[in-house]
């Protein structure tokens, strides 16, 4: 991440003519800190802070960033009721004419918060709000037919592209003014369709895309077909006495080390650890390599991620058969969609062809 | 990952936090858990109480792995 700045630009006069905007950002872009600050609750502040600079830029003379709320990941995540009636309750003493969330990048906590609270904002003030996220972000996936969410890339060294984008839009939105289409205004698709007069009709259209498809270049459907990738739930274990169970987790535990050097973010690999005769993962032996959570709890006992200690107790006394002589890690911070497809289906086949019978998967 | 894992035929319980996550990734089994940095724990437990809550929530990870679930099931 790049986007640290310490400078501070003095806050603008809001006249009666401008837009107040209240701008949501968490722990790290409000720079309180890292990971270890991510427990940060909800605080409210005058004025543009990190990112809010740039968009104060953004917008212009018309609007003005009068307050932003900084939040912990963690503490909106964990306690996502009482933080939406808190950040709400921030926003609507501000009562401004626009919210702006993020962006949140591949960030997922933060995505989460900044679609959650932008969903909120919109629905139970009736004030309108935008965010930004990066595609795979969980966040958009949950709230991209609910808020405005610019697309972005997956960090924040987009910040300069993203911020004018999401500032125009939000200032459409404020005026009433007509919002394009998700490729003109560069929001990800909502589920919405514009209607508009192309210059060409649609046979002709169609024979075009026909023709550059028989010749092998690009073209880009009008009509995406959707894609529910859902898979059905795995037979219920009968006997749980005679049952394999093994652990997986994207929570990054390791033997101390990292003797696989799984990368603390953005990970390309997962490793897979001996425990047979481990009764408990002690932190002389095992830590996490995960970035993006607090990683002290993780180190003190790694257990509190993958429960050996608790599963090798039940295997002696025999409520399972046996937990499984390896367990997976890998580290699910920002890592790509792609990724983390390709190391499951590897550890489900070595799972498969190692006998196990059921997974215990554990995230952070 | 949940989800690679189960379409290859093996059942997963997914234990997490920020459950919302994982009903959109589309786990079919999910146990909520107690906090992101330590999901199965809570550091200012005595750490026999603490293993007490940890035995509980691998419990209903275990109910869960016997139980037959057509939909996406919260184990709470």
């Amino acid at each position: 991440m790049s986007w640290v700045t310490t400078c501070s630009v003095p806050a603008k006069e809001v006249t009666v003519s401008q837009y107040k905007v209240v701008h949501y950002i968490n722990q790290f872009f409000g720079q309180i800190g890292g990971e270890e600050m991510a427990d940060y609750p909800a605080e409210k502040r005058p004025g543009p802070i990190g990112p809010g600079l740039a968009f104060t830029q953004a917008l212009g003379e018309d609007a003005a960033i009068t307050a932003t709320i900084v939040c912990g990941d963690s503490w909106f995540n964990e306690n996502l009721e009482l933080a939406r009636q808190t950040v709400l309750d921030m926003v609507r003493e501000e009562a401004p004419d626009l919210f702006i969330a993020g962006p949140a990048f591949n960030a997922g906590r933060y995505g989460v918060a900044c679609g959650s609270i932008a969903d909120a904002v919109q629905s139970e003030l009736g004030i309108p709000a935008v965010t930004g996220m990066y595609v795979e972000n969980p966040g958009a996936d949950m709230f991209r037919e609910k808020v405005y969410t610019i697309a972005t890339g997956d960090n924040a060294a987009g910040m300069r592209r993203v911020v004018p984008a999401m500032a125009s839009l939000g200032l459409k939105l404020v005026r009433g003014e007509d919002i394009g289409a998700s490729v003109e205004e560069g929001y990800l698709p909502n589920g919405i369709r514009k209607n508009f007069f192309d210059q060409k009709r649609g046979s002709l259209r169609a024979i075009e895309m026909l023709l550059n498809k028989l010749k092998d270049k690009p073209f880009v459907t009008e009509y995406p077909m959707p894609v529910y990738d859902r898979v059905e739930a795995g037979p219920a274990i009968k006997d749980l006495s005679r049952a394999t169970i093994a652990i997986v987790t994207s929570g990054g535990i390791v033997p101390k080390g990292n003797p696989d050097r799984i990368e603390s973010s953005s990970a390309t690999r997962y490793g897979s650890y001996h425990i047979a005769g481990v009764d408990d993962l002690t932190s002389d032996k095992y830590e996490t390599a995960h970035g993006g959570y607090d990683p002290v709890y993780a180190n003190q006992d790694a257990d509190r991620v993958v429960p050996v200690d608790v599963l090798r107790q039940y295997e002696k006394e025999g409520k399972i058969g046996k937990l499984h002589d390896w367990f997976y890690s890998t580290v699910g911070n920002g890592t790509s969609v792609a990724n983390s497809k390709r190391f499951a289906v590897e550890i489900a086949e070595k799972l498969l062809a190692q006998g196990v019978d059921a997974v215990i998967m554990t995230s952070t | 990952m949940v989800k690679e894992i189960e379409r290859a035929g093996l059942p997963v319980v997914h234990l997490c936090t920020v459950t919302p996550i994982s009903l959109t990734v589309g786990a079919n089994r999910i146990v909520p858990t107690v906090a992101i940095p330590y999901p199965l724990g809570k550091p200012d437990l005595e750490p026999k109480e603490e293993y007490e809550l940890r035995r509980r929530l691998i419990d209903k990870a275990l109910d869960a792995l016997t139980a037959e679930v057509t939909e996406q099931t919260l184990f709470e």
